[in-house]
């Protein structure tokens, strides 16, 4: 069973998204992603300053065996990148949620936050894609 | 049937086992409206011996005058080593090495392979091998629009001092992607790009390419290139020849920051002539941009027990990842020649290559010597070369070109279609394989022919 | 078996070989310092002797076709004809430069015309270029064709290329690099295309479909000619991948299932070398319609019969060139010399007994318990074994299974492609197997099957016997080491 923390939003490509009440969000992927991926050996972020729209591709997490896009569910501009996972790409593995997230994004469009899934919408999703 | 070793009894026990009566049952999932004829068209099959007779002919309808072209594929000697070990079954007929454990071999020479040519190009890391230089030449302008992030226009500056067929084979391979490649001419006495001549004012640039030597064999002013490049944002695309890298100075330290990629065409390392391939291209870059070099890498790492072993790495780059946005399409590679190559380059030693490039510098020097006292035939730039250069004849080079043939003459190869405001222009090449008697071979011969 | 270093660790510094250049070397003086190089590179100082020894020792740590059954699913791994290697190594080929005069290079123009006539005979299509250096430089031709037929017709409205979901990797790479997007189209239950999908998918924006018949996922695609016609009805053309066309030989050609081009591995079906790596072949065959965007060169026949190379004043639409001169000919005739041996007979011969062999073999592993991914349909060349159940329990994976059929001796099939198939082993045997080796390989896999049902681990820690165990491909990637350096550490 994956961890999904009650307290974020996510959506269907796998992201989490924490609002952290500053008019600002954090965005990372989900325990149960980065267990499909796999070790993690790579992560390319999006660069501090850089205007987004919400589903553009935006990072991209890479294991040996797999390299799969990142899409912002939010638009905005990239406020930070988390750069520690240049060195340390496995923190998206060992702490998903917290050490592991990977940009910070000024909100643009509060709206768009309702599109997101709540933490019941996505256990479904992923009881589903376990089938 | 050739190589298929089934006995009647086995044919008869395996239909059984699969539970139908016939070969041709095994198809009967296909519509039967699709089903064809008789391959006609197709010969019977021969024996070994037969075929052998074939070709022994068809080599023999070949001829092989003294080479003295050079044009991007050149006549070097190749110790007898390199393709006794190449040739065993172990390396030919092995598959791309996915299962590490059961391909050290090919992949600990591969490793060794991205090394030698590191070293020789002075660069940070090497690619396992392209196709071949042109294609090369395609990937690494491809690679350049990737890696150049500030560079938004997708333009490369391609001189005409490279290689025409190499400029051929970019366009066709990066046309689709709108890459603009703007052409850079030449300047008409040194036979280089004239470094003064590029504007102060280039805007948007994503790359330029730097060929070392040049397509006419001379030297380019790859230091002030590169640093001129790099002052206006765009990186440097060396293509060399690696035998030139013996002797010359090497992508990775010029002007001050080295060039970015480097990519050239590996046939003179070990590779027979054999009328145009297979050859491979090789393909080196700063550590930096790694993660945007196309083809096969190969790592070091370990086992469960730490023991050092070699794996493909950066796989996530390739197709069968990455798919739709792999850095290429390429899969198969040219493996077996660079095998060969590294054979070549461990028989040699740095020492070994630098003599051969000594030689070539050498005897071309000499040929132009003797050559360009015959009158009416003159040299066309004045830029130090390497191991060729363009002559000027007093009259239309394949004319003469066929009548050196009746002399058991290659004499080098007519620039007419490629340049023809050079006038009668020859590029001609002496490897360490011409001897003094064949430079004077030369000489008589086209002095004959002009008389 | 010992670890055997690298070659630059059996170098010290002065070692000369001799044999080689003691007698070559020459003044530079001509070449201003600043264009000099000014250190020599790191290359190895060992004597003959030394690199002999080195790269033979690495040779023996290989997995080949000649020392084992290799049932590589999709690349084809049979016996590489000796026959082929001697003969393309004849000095009056090796010895040829690619400029060299047409008059002086009559034999192997011969050779190549021959083989291209060979290969539209065999493939239906109504003509052939030998210049693709591989499969995928074939695909990049084909679809670049495509891309110049629609262009010329003025409909610049294409911009998509379909490839099924169960496509190799090089298929989508390839629609990328000739500008196209790319849409994939799933695969029903039976291994097919969905027809339902497709039609949903085409329209106006579909430039074209590429596909593998027999698809990668090992069985006949039985619907062809009604993808054919919804693709061409929606004015897109196909392209036909022709790894596969080993198993359809003199039995279906391309062109008569409605391919519009077409490219053929001939380090597959005409049994050139893979060389652990290459190089390939991958010559590209074409319809009427797509006659004139062929990549040149080609060779032609002139009035009086002599063979010469048409370019781009025969062919002024081609698309160009892929190469600096013709693509891989040292492979080509190597193909040729193999499609002679064969002749038409052997030719229909390779696609019974690889159909053969993958169905005994598929019969057989069933037999011993083992699931296959389609299990309705007959087999091609090759087919699919899932192993998604031992994965569950007793919990080993098809990289396990892989990893400890190599201490049995065999190379491990094509893991975990098509993506579409969690778990799978694709396995082809291909035609110059014998029975015998069939048979060991089936025992193989249930003597693995009893060692994961009694513990788990045996398989975990495969492979033991080969000269290294399991390799950390994790490490590699995040610790990057591409190249060795005297002092260690790492490149900058
Ligand atoms: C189905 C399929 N398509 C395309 C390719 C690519 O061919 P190549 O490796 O010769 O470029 C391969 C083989 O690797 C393949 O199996």
């Amino acid at each position: 069973m994956s961890n999904i923390p009650s307290e974020l939003k996510y959506t269907k490509s796998h992201e989490w998204v924490r609002i952290e009440g500053d008019g600002t969000a954090t965005v990372g992927i989900s325990d149960h992603a980065q267990t499909l991926l796999g070790d993690m050996v790579f992560v390319e972020l999006p660069e501090p300053g850089a205007a987004l729209e919400a589903g553009e591709e935006c990072a991209v997490v890479e294991s040996v065996k797999a390299a799969s896009d990142v899409y912002t569910p939010l638009s905005g501009k990239v406020v930070a990148a988390n750069e520690l996972l240049e060195d340390a790409p496995e923190t998206v593995n060992t702490d998903a949620y917290n050490d592991g997230w990977l940009f910070r994004i000024r909100l643009e469009d509060e709206a768009e936050l309702k599109e997101l899934l709540d933490a019941e919408a996505y256990a479904e999703l992923v009881a589903e894609e376990d089938h | 049937m050739p190589f298929i070793p089934h006995t009647e009894g086995d044919t008869r026990a395996m239909l059984a086992t699969c539970g139908v009566d016939s070969l041709e049952d095994l198809f009967d999932e296909i519509p039967p409206e699709l089903r064809a004829n008789a391959l006609d068209g197709i010969p019977a099959g021969c024996d070994e011996l037969a075929v052998s007779q074939l070709l022994h002919a068809r080599a023999a309808q070949n001829a092989q005058p003294l080479c003295f072209s050079g044009a991007g594929a050149y006549e070097h000697h190749i110790p007898a080593a390199v393709w006794e070990i190449t040739s065993r079954g172990e390396y030919y007929s092995a598959y791309t090495p996915y299962q590490a454990e059961a391909s050290q071999g090919t992949l600990q020479l591969l490793y060794e392979f991205q090394t030698m040519v590191a070293e020789l190009t002075a660069m940070a890391v090497a690619n396992a091998s392209l196709y071949d230089g042109a294609t090369a030449l395609a990937e690494a302008v491809l690679m350049a629009v990737r890696a150049n992030r500030k560079s938004k226009s997708r333009r490369i500056l391609m001189p005409r001092t490279v290689h025409p067929r190499y400029r051929d084979v970019v366009e066709t391979i990066v046309r689709h992607q709108g890459i603009e490649l703007t052409r850079l001419d030449y300047d008409t006495a040194g036979g280089h790009i004239d470094p003064t001549s590029l504007p102060t004012e280039p805007g948007d640039v994503t790359a330029l390419v730097i060929p070392q030597p040049n397509f006419f064999g001379a030297l380019e002013d790859a230091d002030t290139l590169t640093d001129w490049a790099h002052a206006h944002g765009a990186l440097v695309i060396g293509v060399v020849n690696p035998t030139a890298m013996a002797v010359i100075n090497p992508p990775g330290e010029w002007g001050g920051a080295g060039a970015d990629i480097v990519c050239g065409e590996g046939q003179p390392l070990g590779i027979p002539l054999a009328s145009g391939g297979p050859y491979f291209g090789f393909m080196c870059c700063k550590q930096k941009i790694v993660r945007q070099m196309p083809g096969r890498i190969i790592g070091a790492t370990v086992d469960l027990e730490g023991k050092r072993g070699y794996v493909l790495t950066l796989q996530a780059r390739e197709q069968h990842i990455r798919r739709s946005k792999a850095t290429s399409n390429i899969c198969t590679n040219q493996g077996l020649m660079t095998t060969a190559a590294t054979i070549y380059m461990a028989v040699m030693g740095s020492a070994g290559l630098e003599n051969v490039a000594r030689q070539c510098h050498a005897n071309t020097r000499a040929l132009i010597k003797q050559l360009s006292a015959i009158d009416g035939v003159e040299t066309v730039f004045d830029r130090p070369t390497f191991h060729e250069t363009v002559l000027r004849l007093p009259r239309p080079v394949n004319g003469v070109l066929e009548e050196l043939a009746g002399h058991g003459i290659l004499g080098g190869v007519d620039l007419a279609r490629d340049y023809p405001e050079l006038g009668h222009a020859l590029l001609v090449c002496a490897t360490e394989t011409r001897s003094e008697a064949d430079l004077d071979a030369y000489a008589v011969a086209l002095r004959e022919v002009l008389a | 078996m010992n670890n055997e270093p690298l070659i630059f660790e059996h170098s010290r510094p002065g070692r000369i070989n001799r044999a080689q250049s003691a007698h070559l070397g020459g003044d530079l003086d001509d070449i201003p310092d600043t264009l000099r190089r000014q250190r020599r590179p790191g290359l190895p100082e060992v004597s003959e002797l030394d690199a002999v020894r080195h790269y033979t020792r690495l040779s023996q740590k290989n997995f080949s076709i000649d020392t084992h059954f290799y049932p590589l699913g999709s690349c084809t791994m049979k016996y590489n004809p000796r026959a082929c290697n001697t003969l393309a190594s004849l000095p009056g080929f090796l010895g040829q430069h690619p400029l060299s005069a047409v008059r002086d290079s009559q034999g192997i123009l011969a050779c190549l015309w021959d083989l291209q006539e060979m290969l539209k005979a065999v493939t239906g299509m109504c003509a052939v270029s030998l210049t693709p250096m591989a499969g995928a430089q074939g695909e990049f031709a084909g679809v670049a064709m495509i891309r110049a037929y629609h262009d010329a017709r003025g409909d610049d409205a294409r911009t998509e290329i379909l490839v099924p979901d169960a496509a190799h990797g090089t298929n989508p790479a390839t629609a990328t690099m000739c500008g196209y997007s790319v849409r994939e189209i799933p695969t029903d239950a039976q291994g097919d295309v969905d027809v339902v999908a497709l039609k949903a998918a085409v329209g106006p924006h579909t430039a074209g479909i590429m596909l593998t018949n027999p698809s990668t996922l090992g069985v006949f695609e039985r619907r062809i000619h009604e993808i054919a016609r919804i693709v061409h009805q929606a004015g897109g053309l196909l392209y036909y991948d022709g790894a596969n066309l080993n198993a359809i030989l003199g039995k279906v050609k391309p062109g008569d299932m409605g391919f519009d081009v077409i490219h053929i591995n001939l380090h597959k079906t005409f049994s050139t070398p893979h060389g652990g790596g290459g190089p390939g072949s991958g010559p590209v065959g074409v319809s009427e319609r797509l006659h004139p965007f062929i990549p040149i060169p080609l060779v032609g026949r002139d009035d009086n019969s002599a063979f010469r190379w048409l370019d781009e004043h025969d062919l002024p639409q081609s698309i160009g060139r892929l190469s600096a001169h013709m693509g891989n000919t040292g492979i080509l005739l190597r193909a040729y010399v193999y499609a002679l041996m064969l002749g038409r007979e052997g030719m229909v011969r390779i696609a019974d007994y690889a159909t053969l062999n993958a169905n005994y073999l598929m019969a057989r592993l069933r037999a011993a318990g083992f699931d296959m991914a389609l299990p309705e349909r007959r087999a091609t060349h090759e087919f699919i074994l899932t192993l998604k159940h031992q994965a569950k329990e007793p919990g080993v994976t098809a990289m396990d299974f892989a990893k400890r059929l190599l201490d049995y001796g065999f190379h491990a099939p094509t893991t975990y492609f098509p993506l579409i198939i969690p778990e799978c082993l694709l396995i082809e045997p291909t035609e110059t197997e014998s029975k015998e080796a069939l048979d060991a390989f089936v025992e193989a896999m249930v003597a693995i099957q009893a060692e994961a049902e009694k513990d788990v681990e045996t398989l975990k820690g495969a492979p033991y016997s080969l000269p290294v165990r399991r390799l950390d491909d994790v490490q590699a990637a995040r610790e990057l080491d591409l190249r060795w350096q005297a002092n260690g550490g790492m490149a900058s």
